[in-house]
């Protein structure tokens, strides 16, 4: 039994309208005869049929939508016995049809052609250069981006085309550098503090998990700091006078810089000192929570250079828009926010950090000077330290190095 | 325009008569050579380029056609599948658009078309570009939209040498080539090595080494370009200038190489800026030079505007040397 | 078959070759359309039913130099000069045995062994292409033959007139056949040319010019003995309007919107194997035996190119940009 299908017309045709069958069941069919008239977008045109027959059966009724392929009818060839209620090999629904249709004398299915594949490169470009020596390969946001930033571009591993760096690339080398901040994100201007809020946390649980703190503390008579500090704010306006805690950020920079076990990072399992001092300052946010920036080589900043970039630091972070390398690159975290109200602060170390100083308020206590009690202004610093990297007892000549410092504030 | 001395051994002649020697040298070389389009023999050509040539090679292999440009380039397709090398000479790029449907549908086609079973080996040479006042309709520089087409090479030859050289091997391929020559380049003189001959028709040229920026040019804007190089030196700015002699197909190697060592690069382009070739050639530039560059290419093309009479808007519309010395100092960020 | 005399040798056998040749292309056009309907065949279809008498009384006429040149409606031309039917119709597949390996179609059939300068789908294309095959010959000396084949729709293309002119102009051996089927796709001679006599315009031009019925195999025959005689001889061109009838739509897509049904049946009583087969069997030149085994040689060659096509297979991809160029030399 063979099938008259729905046929193609054109390129463009995918179904067509069955007004009318010109021919009904029991009637025998030549071949190049006229059986139908089908409704197309071009009009009404007749169609044939291919093979000679006596029609068996309509399968589809006048005025249905019939996509191309599919049986419009049975067709019983010269000779072959009637069929019983024979069903049709596909359901006549008009929905979609499977295709391809057979040609109804041979019954070997076509080969489809094969799948569209990517055709092969004709003059296609090259390949991208390769990059020339001493030329990291970076896009022009990425180079933009750590020019502006300070970012040294041959740290950073690139997963771009050809293993170029793009922006994605430099914001997960910075979080990768561990700051104490993990999720954000640096934009181009700009850190969000809520989830620098989130990431501190998150550094801050981590930290107390792997890095075996240990704890000192040393008391500094601060008498000649005071003065020191009065004379040199005497000639000065208040918007540019210097507050003890940047005298105290000096003393700490000057002695992590002889103490490198207290200035680096850790990380893969070792300890790494970094050449330069780059002073983490803690600085309360707005709404709760820490952040603590690096104030860059800060051993070697002037004490007016060092409070006005404190200065700095507040407004930017008050304002949100810290840089993400000021974030990551602190060496040494020093916290003075003690001085609110306790005399002594022992802080959490923000990993990859090895150390944290931090500094009480300044009290007024009796004080043994020669052999005789005075009232003397004391302020408690104290180290928190990690094991890993350094032990008690260069933690107490760290700490008496600072101590030493400010005793001696000319010389700062 | 340069003109230099002849020095020893050397000729002087014009872009004109390097065309001309050029064909005379084809027909001489090759009997099923043959020149055909408007006014080529008696008149002597448009632009004077085959003055002559009717009386040295006769009627037949100096053909008059009337003005049917499908009809006669047409013919210049079959004659060439059937075994001829004719040269197709259609006066202007303008009129060749009565053409554009034999070039495209045919000569273009037929090779793939039919399996490998015909090819095309034509030649059509053509006049192109503005400049001398001849407004709208016959100022149109449209090299670079031949250039979009599979099937044809489109070659725009800028110097004597070129001029001299590339027929010869445009005749020998066994393709259609399209072989456009800038009006504006006619009257250049220049010396020509006696002996010179056939040259490639594939590979781009450095026509001046240099290392701040690369200026990618052909044809017509050549000249203005190292023009534009000469200026700029005198400024401190070192360009290196490229002349694609080809624009189908490009030599990316050669200018994205070039654009390797300046990271910087400006196309002069006498089309029109929108879809014109130096897009190709930006887009080419990014696809394989993009980590080398340190600033956005330039280009320099013609204003969009159909091509004016009045000198002073034509010379506006065109690209000009203080144009391109201004496009390659703002690539360098100075102004 | 050489055209020594100019009137067509009507034996039993050649009358049977004429026969055969017209039959075995209305049976593969209608192989054609029943594939097409099945999408082995894709793309557009043009059919020439109805006008087998003219590709079949002039194309037999030429000699294997000379050259042929044709439209989209062509592939009774290529069958009646001898491109095989399997790489034909393999072609129509898409498929790379076909002549223009898979890549052309039905509009863009080429044959290089048989002169076969292709189908083109540029209505008035192939009249430039024509005048210059012929130019490179007449520059060489070589008395071949171009015959171009064109509807009368391509008579309003400015190319035809080019061509006339050019061919004229320098003496080119191009015969210019022109099938008028009365309608270019749907648009009627009646509404597009102000001149509807076809072969009068060939006059402008002083080519010589003669209309015959292209239904009338043998008048078509008779007809092109004279002009390619002419042609070869004096180098110059002649122009033959042959008059006939597209008894099937313009494609396979077409709902023939813009004639009627009567005037189509009219023609089919006309139609050339009709009327040929007719006026052998009143002339007893033929028996029913005859037409039985033509039927059979056909159907047989048919259902062979159907296998071959069946069975052929698709280029690759890989090959996609090869021969935009041609090869270098290794």
């Amino acid at each position: 039994m063979g099938e008259f299908r729905m046929p193609s017309l054109g390129a463009d045709m995918e179904a067509g309208t069955l007004t009318e069958w010109l021919v009904k069941p029991g009637d025998r069919v030549k071949r190049g005869e006229i059986v139908a008239v089908v409704e197309t977008q071009k009009g009404a045109i007749e169609i044939e049929i291919f093979e000679p027959g006596t029609i068996e059966r309509f399968l589809v009724d006048v005025g249905a939508k019939v996509p191309v392929g599919m049986p419009l009818a049975l067709v019983r060839g010269e000779g072959e016995p009637k069929a019983e209620a024979a069903v049709p090999s596909e359901a006549k629904t008009a929905a979609a049809a499977p295709r391809p249709a057979e040609p109804t004398p041979t019954p070997s299915v076509p080969p489809s052609p094969p799948v569209a594949q990517v055709p092969p490169s004709s003059p296609q470009p090259a390949a991208l250069l390769a990059p020339t020596v001493g030329r990291a390969l970076a896009s022009p946001a990425a180079r933009r981006f750590a020019g502006e930033h300070g970012i040294d571009l041959a740290s950073v591993p690139g997963t771009g085309p050809g293993g170029a760096i793009g922006i994605a690339d430099i914001e997960a080398a910075l979080k990768g550098a561990g700051a104490a901040t993990e999720a954000p994100t640096p934009k181009a201007v700009g850190i969000n503090l809520d989830q620098m809020r989130a990431a501190i946390a998150a550094g801050m649980a981590r930290s107390k998990r792997e890095i075996p703190h240990y704890y000192l503390q040393h008391s500094v008579d601060v008498t000649a700091a005071e003065k020191w500090l009065a004379g040199f704010n005497a000639t000065r306006p208040p918007a540019t006078r210097v507050l003890m805690a940047a005298v105290v950020l000096k003393a700490v920079a000057k002695a992590a810089k002889r103490f490198p076990e207290f200035n680096g990072f850790f990380r893969d399992g070792k300890f790494q000192a970094s050449p330069a001092v780059h002073v983490g300052v803690a600085i309360a946010i707005r709404g709760g929570g820490l952040i603590a920036p690096a104030i860059h080589d800060a051993d070697v900043l002037s004490i007016e250079d060092l409070m006005s970039a404190m200065r700095d630091l507040v407004q930017r972070t008050r304002g949100g828009r810290l840089r993400g390398s000021e974030i990551a690159d602190p060496t040494i975290t020093v916290s003075s926010l003690g001085d609110r109200g306790v005399e002594a602060l022992y802080g959490v170390i923000y990993p990859p950090q090895v150390a944290i100083v931090g500094v009480g308020k300044v009290v007024t206590r009796p004080w043994v000077v020669g052999k005789r009690i005075a009232a003397r202004p004391v302020v408690t610093v104290t180290l928190s330290a990690d094991h890993r990297a350094s032990d008690g007892h260069a933690g107490a000549r760290f700490l008496a190095a600072i101590g030493d410092q400010l005793e001696e504030p000319e010389r700062l | 325009m340069p003109a230099q001395a002849a020095e020893a051994g050397t000729v002087e002649v014009s872009y004109r008569d390097a065309v001309r020697e050029a064909i005379r040298d084809a027909l001489r070389r090759d009997k099923r050579v043959f020149l055909m389009g408007e006014d080529v023999g008696r008149y002597g050509g448009c632009y004077a380029v085959s003055k002559g040539l009717l009386a040295e090679f006769g009627p037949d292999r100096i053909r008059d056609t009337p003005l049917s440009e499908s009809g006669f380039t047409g013919a210049g397709i079959g004659a060439a599948m059937a075994g001829m090398r004719p040269i197709v000479e259609l006066m202007t790029v303008n009129f060749s658009l009565l053409a554009l449907d034999q070039i495209l549908n045919t000569a273009a086609t037929i090779r793939h078309m039919s399996g490998n079973q015909f090819g095309v080996p034509l030649v059509i040479r053509l006049a192109t570009g503005g400049g001398r006042q001849l407004a709208a309709q016959h100022s149109h520089s449209l090299e670079g939209w031949y250039a979009h087409i599979p099937g044809i090479k489109v070659l725009a030859p800028a110097t004597l040498e070129d001029a001299r050289g590339m027929l010869w091997t445009a005749l020998e391929d066994p393709d259609p080539v399209l072989i456009f020559e800038n009006i504006m380049l006619y009257n250049m003189i220049g010396t020509l090595a006696p002996g010179a001959g056939p040259v490639d028709i594939a590979k781009a040229a450095i026509r001046r080494p240099g290392k701040d920026v690369t200026l990618i040019t052909y044809g017509g804007s050549l000249w203005k370009t190292l023009e534009a190089a000469g200026q700029l030196a005198a400024e401190g700015i070192d360009a290196e200038v490229i002349d694609l002699r080809c624009l189908r197909p490009l030599d990316d190697q050669t200018f994205v190489a070039s654009v390797a060592r300046t990271r910087r690069a400006v196309i002069v382009d006498e089309g029109w800026r929108s879809g014109s070739i130096s897009a190709e050639i930006m887009a080419r530039i990014v696809e394989q030079a993009f980590y080398q560059l340190d600033a956005p290419v330039g280009r320099v093309c013609s204003a969009e505007v159909p091509i004016p009479y009045a000198r002073h808007l034509e010379q506006a519309a065109l690209p000009r040397v203080l144009g391109i010395v201004a496009a390659a100092k703002a690539v360098l960020g100075r102004s | 078959m050489t055209a020594a005399t100019d009137k067509p040798r009507l034996s039993r056998t050649h009358a049977l070759d004429l026969l055969k040749h017209m039959v075995r292309i209305r049976e593969f056009e209608g192989k054609c359309a029943e594939l097409y309907t099945q999408e082995k065949i894709r793309g557009f279809l043009h059919l020439y039913d109805g006008e087998e008498a003219v590709a079949v009384g002039v194309i037999p006429v030429l000699e294997p130099r000379d050259r042929i040149v044709a439209t989209y409606r062509e592939h009774g031309h290529a069958l009646v000069r001898g491109v095989s039917m399997r790489t034909t119709l393999a072609e129509m597949f898409g498929k790379q045995e076909g002549c223009s390996r898979g890549r052309g179609g039905s509009m863009h059939l080429f044959d290089r062994a048989t002169n076969f300068h292709g189908g083109n789908a540029i209505v008035g294309g192939g009249l430039p292409l024509s005048v210059g095959l012929a130019l490179a010959d007449h520059m060489r000396g070589e008395h071949n033959v171009t015959a171009c084949f064109f509807g009368e729709g391509a008579v309003a293309e400015g190319e035809f007139h080019e061509s006339l002119n050019l061919a004229a102009l320098w003496g080119l051996p191009v015969l210019f056949v022109c099938e008028n089927n009365l309608y270019a796709m749907g648009t009627a001679l009646t509404i597009s040319e102000s001149e509807t006599d076809i072969q009068r315009k060939a006059a402008c031009y002083r080519i010589p010019a003669e209309a015959v019925d292209g239904m009338d195999v043998i008048a078509v025959e008779a007809a092109a003995r004279r002009a390619v005689h002419a042609v070869r001889n004096s180098g110059t061109p002649y122009f033959l309007e042959c008059r006939t009838y597209r008894l099937r739509p313009h494609s396979m897509f077409d709902a023939q919107l813009y004639r009627d049904k009567a005037e189509v049946d009219a023609w089919r009583h006309k139609e050339p194997i009709v009327r040929f087969r007719q006026w052998l069997e009143t002339n007893h030149m033929i028996h029913p035996d005859d037409l039985a085994r033509i039927d059979v040689e056909v159907a047989a060659e048919i259902a062979d190119a159907v296998a071959f096509a069946e069975a052929g297979t698709w280029e690759p991809v890989e090959e996609l940009t090869r021969f935009t160029h041609a090869d270098k030399a290794a």
